[in-house]
């Protein structure tokens, strides 16, 4: 693995703006993401394997739209408490990793981690499929370009196989998957 | 695989507590959809007409719609049925919110409860893990409340909720299931659920929904989302702005009363206020209504906002929606808007249905200024209208005292009080309180929706058309670009809206002539039973005039979620056979001519031989004979031979 590695270059950034006032919380966003993430595309839909979720609680005022960012095998200790205008966040809240502490931003059945692409595709789309998706405006997109360092991306797959090493050890993957070969 | 449903009903008994998961016949699926469609053939096969609604043989079933859980905006409705302890005819009624589609993600089409429990217990479904839970800790408690405590049990906030207050727990005739902002208040399915013993229904789904023609099917939502945004900018022209726009009435976004609030009846619906509102009021009643309403939302994957959180110094939050905010206002002759904030919160705690509640409080003070009801059924009853409310509020949903009587509605007290009070039972149809609203001229349309609308409730049958004749000047406008007609009707549709007028030969009640008039409440219905099977909100669809969802475009995204191939014909006869299903059900239960009419007083100016010849065409207009049962052939007609057999079994036909 080349984690580490930079390079300076251009890079477009996109930006998906989250106003939390304007959240309805009617989680199209949910919903549309998890559908665009299917395979083959729009197949089926299924909220809890979506990248974005909303931390919906009306009776105590809180409307809080997530991505899902990054995996991480660590568990955190973070027991925080945030109060804004009135209202009481925890910590955890505001955060979008696929961690061991929470089942969110997991695949349901595998436990395999979820991360938001910003619904990359070919050819592009104009905007993620949640921003397109909210009507309440709570999500909108911009794009600028910035001198960046850009790290190497960790593809998908080996999101998943990072994770799985974690759990269960470089061996039993390795052995597994030589299983699974010739099983094929 | 099956798409767009799951293709599971999840049967529990109560009495035996068993759980079991049930696979569905598809073919059900080709002849009824889903929703109410499946579940009104359920209650037709399995409940028999001697069952009575409290019955541990009578099925209660909280269904999914078919498009429940897919893209599909707006698609999140619950629909509940089974029989109802007032009208004892069948009884169903639809919610929005969370919990049809995390029901649909957990596996399951439809929940379906026989039995009874010993004990109050409540349904706690995981996926395929489905438990039956004591729930003696949560009795009496609020029906929000519960669904809270709920979460906080089972350590998960994405549990959704649905559940009884003490209304439903003591059966009262009127009592509703409540889940977050919404309710299924109609009918008296929370008396059923609370009979059967259960508190509450709480599902977390995890699982896959499949859409059998995704990229069709995507582009078909995309279309529906963008003409929502298109027609927020475009509201109809030339009617009030109540009926100008789509989703569920904007009661929590607007301030304009004006309509509500002198077009309908105050009190037990009988006043009219012509003058109430005045810039004063107006001014008042916008300051409290900003100082209430906190946030504005929705339900699942639905971009209307017609749901409200609803701060008040008094109570804790809750969610409100659609006319509620005005229903107690109105029923208690109070000015005040605040008040009808504070008793709306607490009546959802209780689990009562916001339509029928205030009517039988007003009644009950009627009762007692008619000198009928007196201080000895009433001791302590207070002096001021509000307080009464509160009052008759906490003996209701309690069964105390009077409250007891009360807790069956307006028709059944009034027989029980006698002393005259029979004749203060002057807004229901079919034993259940209608909208409180008295009219001059008889509106022929709205006279045959009143006394055929299966549910007896208007504004679940009603929709689609302007209430009163366009002002000239937009008419062509309105016409030229109306793609939502049944193409067999279009030509007829388009010629009424430019003839109407509110005045001389184009005007109520002798114009639209009776077949017209038939075509148009057949539209209007026919859209509700679409909606009621696919679990699309009314709000979208079959509601408001000019609706993102239609007769022209439903058929393929139906199609395209569950890959079936329906055509707009096919889907209209499914409709229809669907309002026959549910008509079975009554028809079976005792349902004749003679239940099927509108209050007395609804319209000042009655035409009795006219409604009699307009209840002929439209009986034979449907198919139905002399007595409104639909005939041998319209019913073999719709594949539905098996009703006809046993309408002749039992000497019906």
């Amino acid at each position: 693995m080349n984690e580490g590695e930079f390079c300076k270059m251009k890079k477009k950034i996109k930006v998906i703006k989250i106003d939390a006032e304007k959240c309805n919380g009617c989680r199209a966003c949910e919903v549309i993401c998890s559908a665009f993430h299917a395979k083959p595309k729009y197949s089926s839909s299924n909220t809890a394997r979506s990248r974005i979720r909303i931390h919906f609680d009306p009776l105590r005022n809180v409307y809080i739209p997530v991505f899902s960012s990054f995996y991480t095998p660590a568990e955190c200790a973070s027991r925080n408490k945030y109060i804004i205008n009135g209202t009481e966040y925890d910590e955890c809240v505001f955060c979008g990793a696929s961690c061991p502490s929470r089942d969110l931003f997991k695949e349901p059945d595998s436990g395999l981690p979820l991360k938001c692409d910003s619904c990359e595709d070919d050819p592009p789309l104009e905007k993620p499929m949640c921003v397109q998706w909210c009507l309440a405006d709570a999500l909108t997109y911009e794009e600028r370009e910035e001198e960046a360092e850009e790290e190497v991306k960790l593809d998908e797959l080996e999101t998943g196989l990072e994770s799985l090493i974690d759990q269960f050890g470089w061996q039993k993957v390795i052995d597994t998957v030589a299983r699974l070969t010739q099983k094929d | 695989m099956r798409y767009a449903e799951t293709g599971y009903n999840l049967e529990i008994d109560l009495s035996r507590g068993s759980i079991e998961r049930v696979e569905t016949d598809p073919r059900l699926t080709e002849l009824h959809l889903g929703g109410l469609g499946t579940s009104a053939r359920i209650l037709w096969d399995r409940v028999p007409p001697e069952v009575e609604p409290f019955s541990p043989d009578n099925l209660l079933i909280f269904s999914t719609g078919l498009l429940c859980g897919t893209p599909a905006p707006g698609a999140n409705r619950t629909i509940v049925s089974s029989f109802s302890p007032q009208t004892l005819f069948m009884a169903y009624s639809m919610m929005g919110g969370f919990w049809a589609p995390e029901l649909k993600q957990a596996g399951y089409d439809k929940v379906i409860i026989r039995g009874k429990s010993p004990r109050l217990v409540y349904l706690w479904i995981n996926n395929d893990k489905v438990e039956i839970r004591d729930a003696s800790h949560l009795k009496g408690k609020g029906a929000i409340e519960t669904a809270r405590l709920i979460r906080e049990e089972l350590k998960d906030p994405k549990i959704q909720v649905l559940a009884i207050g003490l209304a439903g727990e003591n059966r009262v005739h009127f009592a509703s299931i409540e889940h977050m902002r919404s309710s299924a208040s109609r009918l008296g399915l929370g008396a059923i659920m609370g009979d059967k013993g259960v508190k509450a229904i709480a599902v977390r789904g995890t699982k896959d929904l499949n859409i059998a023609r995704p990229a069709g099917f995507i582009e078909l939502c995309n279309g529906i989302l963008k003409y929502i945004e298109w027609r927020r900018e475009h509201p109809i022209k030339g009617v009030p702005p109540i009926l100008a726009y789509i989703g569920s009435p904007q009661e929590m976004a607007i301030h304009d009363e004006e309509w509500h609030t002198t077009g309908f009846s105050w009190g037990h619906a009988r006043h009219r206020r012509k003058d109430f509102w005045t810039e004063e009021i107006a001014k008042r009643w916008k300051e409290i209504q900003d100082s209430a309403v906190e946030r504005l939302i929705s339900c699942y994957n639905c971009p209307m906002k017609c749901g409200g959180i609803i701060r008040h110094p008094e109570l804790e939050r809750y969610m409100m929606k659609c006319y509620s905010k005005l229903t107690y206002v109105m029923a208690a002759m109070a000015d005040d808007l605040a008040f009808g904030f504070r008793i709306a919160g607490l009546a959802q705690e209780y689990g009562v249905d916001g339509f029928t509640t205030p009517q039988v409080m007003a009644f009950a003070i009627e009762l007692y200024e008619a000198g009928i009801l007196t201080d000895r059924d009433m001791p302590g009853f207070p002096s001021s209208n509000e307080e009464r409310f509160f009052w008759l509020l906490d003996k209701i949903v309690r069964r105390e005292g009077i409250g007891d009587i009360l807790a069956d509605g307006v028709y059944w007290a009034a027989r029980k009080i006698g002393k005259g009070a029979e004749a203060f039972d002057h807004n229901t149809t079919r034993k259940h309180e209608q909208m409180v609203i008295k009219l001059g001229m008889l509106n022929p349309i709205y006279y045959l929706m009143y006394a055929t609308g299966e549910k007896s409730n208007i504004t679940q049958i009603e929709g689609q058309i302007p209430q009163a004749p366009l002002p000239k000047e937009v008419r062509e406008e309105f016409v030229a670009d109306w793609p939502h007609l049944p193409r067999w009707y279009e030509k007829e549709f388009k010629e009424f809206i430019l003839k109407w007028e509110p005045r001389g030969e184009y005007a109520l009640p002798f114009y639209p002539p009776p077949d017209l008039i038939c075509k148009l409440v057949e539209w209007q219905e026919t859209m509700h039973y679409i909606d009621d099977s696919t679990g699309i909100c009314a709000g979208l669809s079959s509601f408001p005039i000019k609706p993102p969802y239609h007769i022209n475009n439903l058929p393929q995204i139906i199609s395209a979620a569950a890959g079936l191939d329906l055509d707009d014909a096919e889907l209209w006869k499914i409709a229809r056979r669907n309002r026959n299903m549910v008509r079975a059900n009554n028809i079976i239960r005792g349902l004749r001519r003679k239940d099927e009419r509108p209050p007395d007083d609804h319209w000042k100016k009655r035409f009795p031989d006219y409604e009699s010849k307009l209840q002929d065409e439209y009986y034979q207009f449907r198919g139905w004979n002399k007595e409104g049962i639909p005939t041998k052939e319209t019913l073999n007609e719709l594949g539905l031979d098996f009703v006809g057999e046993e309408f002749e079994r039992r000497g019906i036909l």
